[in-house]
């Protein structure tokens, strides 16, 4: 906001955005800029090569693998309460969704938020992955810290990372089935434990409690009421 | 000669020295570890799944049992990342306030940390002095917000409420436990403001620090027990993520307070510490030397916001609610209120990253938004993870009483970790 031509708000990351720019300008890469957030959207085929550029270059220096999560895109601006089609009876708690997901393609994404302590800046990495093999590479030979953030996106969204050497899961239980921070995985879960007083121990059941939502709207605009993208048609 | 072989030991996840539900399987070759496996997971409660159904707001509770010993930080990670999505500042008075506790939320937990920490250790006085202290900074979080640990107290767009000019005090009649003289000891502290309590603790505190280093700093049990342990070189610290006093003690000055100053720290004079071999030893060094910089600060904040009065919160009702006065009386507040708690606000579409100094290190939250009343992706980066992921090459070659040493300063707490 400093000057007028400024594109992220700060000195340092209008720089960064400029070298990022000059560096990597190949088909696949684009440079997504908000105020004081960089981030540089690449092809998952040259994780590594960026990775590695990014962290030696005397431009960058990203010496820091901060974070690195999963994201998964698949209802990615939906709406779950249309007011449009309400009945004169009064609105029901919430959407039904008939078909599981809507699938956008890609449906994954792997996001890396890395630190130059050197040029004291913050850039975002995000490689797109789609649904059928979200795999990408292991940044564990250029960040050791990859190692359990991998582990953790692996178990809570199912993307392999390709050369990681102990890829198990981690925040979940022995023997979990599924990838819970997926959009189609229940919030309740699909199993429940319990203490089996004729086996002696605790074991797993299908999961009794009925989704409820208790805040259920996803409501888009402030003007929720008349949602340009829900009247386009009416 | 009986045939001599390598042992797997399950260390936890019941183990008072395990910080928690930590199941660590180490590979033993007799005393020595050969190879540290931590369990994690054993406290995931999902939170950030969780949050992908709830407004903005009412995950801030969530935020407090994150990392459950500094609970004002992680809430300020959340709100500060909110705040930059939706574009807002607040007010300069919940800048300080917000200053104020974070700095008596990084006491609480050097306090939580060196107690226990000193406790795995074999020195258990230390362990009552810490949390003597910590009771009276635990009133300070009741007075604010009326909770002694889980505050919900920052919100988007400032502090809930205003400090209080009341300092709560004890009853005064005698009961069956306390004595009519006790009471009035302990109520001479509180007899005036928040503001001035705190500014007596501030008087008090250090010469508690000067005690807990009589009774550690140079104590030889103590040095034989941590220098030299755990030792991670500068480089290694980078690569490893680490950040906080486990960066610090290596060498690296690198603060956010500092570096990339929030809330009022570019307003406050204090020093960054750093430790120079990267052990145990120094790490605890540094943190001591925190709680004293931490003191600094808080004496800064108590003096500015005793002499500048104002707003808390942002004035912007579709973001903060209405005072509670106007709420009564005016339908357009009514509105404001209900539509506030029912639904939330909307920020526009896009990602944020926002991070804050949390006593164990860098606490960010990463946030995703698609324009709806909720977030669509939260990721919380847990200082924590970081350091526990580094434990099987930190405790390598160390004996088995030196791993107990390591989770001890990495300065563990799985309500983060795990999440």
């Amino acid at each position: 906001m400093s000057s007028q031509e400024s594109r992220t708000g700060d000195a340092r990351l209008d720089a960064l955005a400029e070298a990022l720019e000059q560096h990597f300008n190949a088909q696949g890469y684009s440079l997504v800029l908000a105020p004081l957030e960089v981030t540089l959207v690449l092809p998952p085929e040259s994780l590594l090569e960026t990775a590695r550029t990014l962290r030696d270059h005397p431009d960058f220096r990203f010496e820091q693998l901060i974070d690195l999560c999963g994201v998964d895109y698949s209802t990615y601006g939906q709406s779950e309460w249309e007011t449009a089609q309400a009945p004169n009876t009064g609105f029901s708690r919430a959407v039904k969704r008939e078909s599981p997901l809507p699938t956008q393609e890609p449906r994954f994404a792997s996001v890396y938020h890395l630190l130059s302590l050197t040029h004291n800046r913050r850039l975002r990495l995000k490689v797109f992955l789609d649904s059928q093999a979200p795999m990408v590479d292991s940044v564990i030979s250029i960040w050791s810290a990859a190692n359990w953030f991998e582990r953790e996106a692996f178990d809570l969204f199912g993307i392999l990372y390709r050369g990681h050497p102990d890829l198990r899961r981690i925040l979940t239980d022995y023997g979990f089935i599924g990838h819970p921070f997926r959009k189609d995985f229940p919030l309740s879960g699909q199993v429940e434990m319990h203490y089996d007083p004729q086996q002696r121990r605790v074991v797993y059941r299908p999961v009794q409690i009925e989704p409820r939502v208790l805040v259920p709207r996803v409501i888009r605009s402030p003007q929720s009421s008349s949602d340009p993208s829900e009247n386009a048609d009416a | 000669m009986p045939e001599i072989r390598n042992y797997t030991l399950n260390f936890g996840p019941q183990h008072p020295a395990a910080h928690g539900v930590l199941r660590l399987v180490l590979e033993m070759d007799g005393e020595v570890v050969e190879r540290a496996d931590p369990h994690v997971g054993l406290l995931h409660r999902g939170t950030e799944k969780l949050a992908e159904t709830k407004p903005f707001n009412q995950s801030i509770g969530y935020m407090d049992r994150l990392d459950y010993v500094s609970m004002m930080c992680n809430e300020h990670g959340y709100v500060r990342a909110i705040e930059k999505l939706l574009g807002i500042e607040p007010p300069i008075r919940a800048q300080y306030i917000r200053t104020l506790f974070d700095e008596i939320t990084r006491i609480l937990n050097h306090m939580l940390w060196l107690g226990s920490h000193a406790l795995d250790l074999g020195a258990m006085t230390l362990f009552l002095y810490c949390f003597r202290e910590r009771e009276d900074l635990m009133d300070c979080y009741e007075a604010v917000s009326g909770a002694r640990m889980h505050a919900a107290y920052y919100r988007p767009g400032g502090v809930y409420r205003d400090l209080p000019d009341q300092m709560p005090r004890y009853r005064e009649e005698a009961t069956k436990w306390h004595s009519a003289e006790e009471i009035a000891r302990k109520n001479e502290a509180r007899q005036g403001s928040l503001l001035d309590f705190i500014e007596d603790f501030t008087q008090r505190f250090p010469s508690y620090i000067d005690e807990y280093e009589t009774l550690l700093t140079d104590n030889r049990i103590w040095k034989q027990r941590t220098v030299g342990i755990g030792v991670v070189s500068p480089e290694r610290a980078l690569q490893l993520g680490f950040t906080g006093p486990m960066l610090r003690g290596s060498g690296i000055a690198w603060d956010l307070r500092k570096k990339q100053p929030y809330a009022a720290y570019d307003r406050v004079d204090f020093d960054i510490p750093v430790g120079q071999n990267g052990d145990c030893y120094d790490r605890y060094l540094v943190r001591i030397e925190e709680l004293r910089q931490s003191n600094r600060i808080i004496k800064q904040c108590v003096e500015w916001l005793r002499a500048n009065p104002g707003p808390v919160m942002i004035q912007d009702y579709k973001i903060a609610p209405p005072p509670r006065r106007t709420m009564k009386t005016d339908m357009e507040a009514l509105i404001h209120h209900f539509k506030l708690f029912s639904e939330g606000y909307c920020p526009p579409p896009g990602e944020v990253y926002a991070a804050v100094e949390a006593p164990k290190g860098e606490f960010g939250v990463y946030l995703i938004s698609d324009g709806a009343n909720k977030p669509y992706r939260l990721k919380v980066r847990a200082p924590g993870f970081a350091h526990l992921a580094a434990m099987d090459e930190m405790a390598r070659g160390h004996m088995l009483a030196d791993v107990v040493a390591i989770i001890g300063t990495m300065d563990i707490v799985f309500g983060e970790i795990d999440r």
